[in-house]
């Protein structure tokens, strides 16, 4: 049935594509990076590898974000603490990897640590020097944290503006708590200078690519986990739950839990994203709790169109592409060209990039359906080919009506 | 009285918010397979006692049981949901993003947990009882809309729809008339009507030509209390009612 279902036409066709080119750019971009000489003019640079690899990783946690706030209305301002936290636990492995390699030299403690006159290893550290270990942390610790913080915010049917500004304290939380140099996570400045990730020195372009290639097929595999979960029935309670909450309660489902898998799926594929994200940076530091980086979240899948798969990859490729090249020319500029974009998306494309295209081709098909149906043109074409466009099973919100942003 | 052969008993409930007392000391029993429809001005606390059935409200004194035996203010309500009590809100309300058809898949009756709804392959009986609902309530050629398309009278039959569906043993059904033509008006009543015959039904409901096309006993509340009870001709004759509604 699901296989059935990604071959159809229509939104469902559309996923397929955005697989398949992602699929295909994790091939392709490392060939032409490391198989093509730097003079060809198919080359593609390691800085330019590096950049959209990095956007990937930032295309994953927007769609991760929209899993929770277009479908279901969950608008976090936090989400990128999950990132951090998958980011922080991936960085740990990496410090580990460096060994005795570091500035002082000492083979079990990280450097900040030797600095800041440890005299062993944190209890918190073990484990991450196994690369295994670090893969289930970055799983588990934003996971069990959206599920703790979840389970407590929805059992108290905490909603709309007050859930985001408590996920937002969150993350504000956690900034503060990672400044600390007695956290043990390095402080102000973070986790860098790193070297290894799986034996392969991170800084090549060799391991660069295959980054690139990883962050490329987990981005793709996402957009087919929240494909599938958006189009089962659990997706519909989950659109259900934003629009009407407590019709789903008087039906005897669970509202809260319903919020809580959601927001605890996409917390996991927040940190995957940052994990991914740390060793292609070559950093991580308590600025990326920054609540203004939550925000950014929030921007690009709102201007991708929130409420579909695509829309956040799209948002965030195009908003990070803007933010390089504005950042380039007019680099004080940028925030309020970053806001100016937020209030035009908000006044002019409610639904995003992706909901005015449905809604143009949309308007397109009904006028040529008319056009074909019509001798009268004030007749409105049936109401069935209005829709056709958008409304093919599986695209269950391009057309649908706006997502409430908050109940 | 005896809670035995009730479907709900409310004894001596109220419940006041901010000083204000919304229900005032309700008493009102329901038997198995009746159907009752409830009048009363606006802030009589119609709305509130449904709250209180249905676990929305809990309140600040006397006995809520359904069925004879489950003491309904113990629970929430998802679980009062899943014994068998549905409810239709006074402004409709269905899930506007959806097809009429998926509106009424998340309303059947069935398991009520995340996983099951995450792998759920819609079965031939599913399909079946969707189609028998369809039929009921008359929305068979439109089961590929999406609900936000309907008419307000649609949305309000739509949701009944829904009720159906989650088979419940008891339905309350807030105003179901509000805002509906005097022909849709009368196919709700034949609609509600062929309901009762196997559910027990509690209607609110303003419009008098539609609870006197219903033919049922009429519970008239007042200030959070009943102030009549009996056949629609007896309540409208009682003066207090007439006073109550034209005021005094």
């Amino acid at each position: 049935m699901i296989t059935g279902r990604f071959f159809a036409a229509g939104a469902d066709r559309r996923i397929a594509i955005t697989i398949f080119i992602l699929l295909a750019v994790a091939i392709i971009v490392p060939l032409l990076n490391l198989a093509v000489s730097p003079t060809s003019a198919f080359y593609v640079p390691s800085y330019v590898v590096a950049l959209t690899g990095k956007y990937l990783c930032y295309a994953l946690l927007a769609l991760a974000l929209d899993l929770a706030w277009g479908y279901c209305g969950i608008l976090s301002l936090g989400h990128g603490a999950f990132f951090a936290l998958g980011g922080y636990a991936m960085g740990m492995y990496l410090m580990r990897q460096i060994g005795s390699r570091g500035v002082y030299g000492n083979p079990l403690l990280p450097d900040f640590m030797v600095f800041l006159n440890y005299r062993e290893l944190p209890w918190f550290w073990y484990g991450f020097d196994q690369f295994w270990f670090a893969a289930i942390m970055v799983l588990a610790v934003p996971g069990l944290l959206a599920f703790v913080f979840g389970w407590f915010a929805f059992r108290s049917r905490v909603t709309g503006v007050y859930l985001s500004i408590i996920t937002q304290a969150m993350t504000y939380a956690l900034l503060l708590a990672f400044f600390r140099n007695d956290m043990g996570f390095g402080g102000n400045n973070g986790l860098t200078d790193f070297k290894d990730i799986l034996g392969y020195n991170v800084q090549a372009d060799a391991t660069r690519s295959a980054l690139f290639a990883a962050s490329a097929v987990t981005l793709a595999l996402a957009v087919f986990v929240t494909w599938a979960i958006v189009g089962s029935k659990y997706g519909k309670l989950l659109m259900a739950v934003r629009d009407a909450e407590s019709r789903t309660r008087f039906l005897g489902w669970r509202a809260e839990n319903v919020k809580l898998f959601a927001f605890t799926v996409s917390a996991v594929m927040a940190g995957i994203a940052g994990a991914l994200y740390v060793p292609q940076v070559g950093i991580i530091n308590p600025g990326e709790f920054e609540p203004s980086n939550s925000i950014e979240v929030v921007v690009w899948a709102a201007v991708g169109g929130r409420g579909t798969v695509v829309g956040p990859i799209i948002g965030a490729l195009v908003v990070n592409a803007g933010k390089s090249w504005f950042t380039g020319v007019l680099p004080e500029f940028w925030l309020f060209a970053l806001g100016g974009l937020f209030v035009a998306v908000t006044l002019f494309l409610p639904k995003g990039i992706v909901g005015m295209w449905d809604s143009w081709r949309g308007n397109a098909k009904a006028l040529r359906a008319a056009s074909i149906a019509g001798t009268d043109p004030d007749v409105p074409a049936p109401p069935k080919i209005v829709r056709s466009a958008a409304r093919t099973p599986g695209d269950w919100s391009a057309s649908g009506p706006e997502p409430q942003p908050a109940e | 009285m005896s809670k035995s052969n009730t479907i709900l008993y409310l004894d001596g409930v109220s419940v006041s918010f901010d000083g204000f007392r919304a229900i005032n000391n309700l008493s009102l029993v329901l038997d198995k397979g009746e159907m009752r429809a409830i009048i009363g001005p606006n802030g009589a606390g119609k709305t509130t006692m449904m709250d209180i059935v249905t676990g929305k409200t809990r309140p600040d004194a006397g006995e809520v049981y359904f069925d004879g035996e489950v003491d309904l203010t113990k629970h929430d309500e998802a679980e009062i949901a899943m014994m068998g009590i549905g409810r239709k809100f006074q402004k409709p309300t269905v899930f506007e993003s959806h097809t009429i058809e998926e509106n009424l898949m998340l309303a059947l009756k069935g398991p009520r947990s995340i996983f099951p709804a995450l792998f759920h392959r819609r079965s031939a009986a599913e399909v079946r009882q969707i189609d028998d609902i369809l039929g009921i309530t008359r929305l068979g050629d439109k089961r590929s809309e999406i609900a936000a398309n309907l008419s307000h009278g649609q949305k309000q039959w739509l949701e009944i729809g829904m009720l159906l569906a989650q088979d419940p043993k008891l339905l309350l059904v807030d105003e179901p008339v509000a805002g509906m033509t005097d022909a849709e008006t009368k196919e709700t009543a034949r609609l509600l009507k062929d309901i009762a015959r196997d559910h027990s039904v509690i209607v609110v409901e303003h419009d008098m030509h539609f609870v006197r096309e219903l033919g049922v006993k009429v519970t008239c509340l007042h200030e959070g209390s009943v102030l009549s009870e009996g056949s629609l001709d007896f309540v409208s004759a009682d003066e207090r009612v007439v006073e109550v509604y034209l005021g005094r």
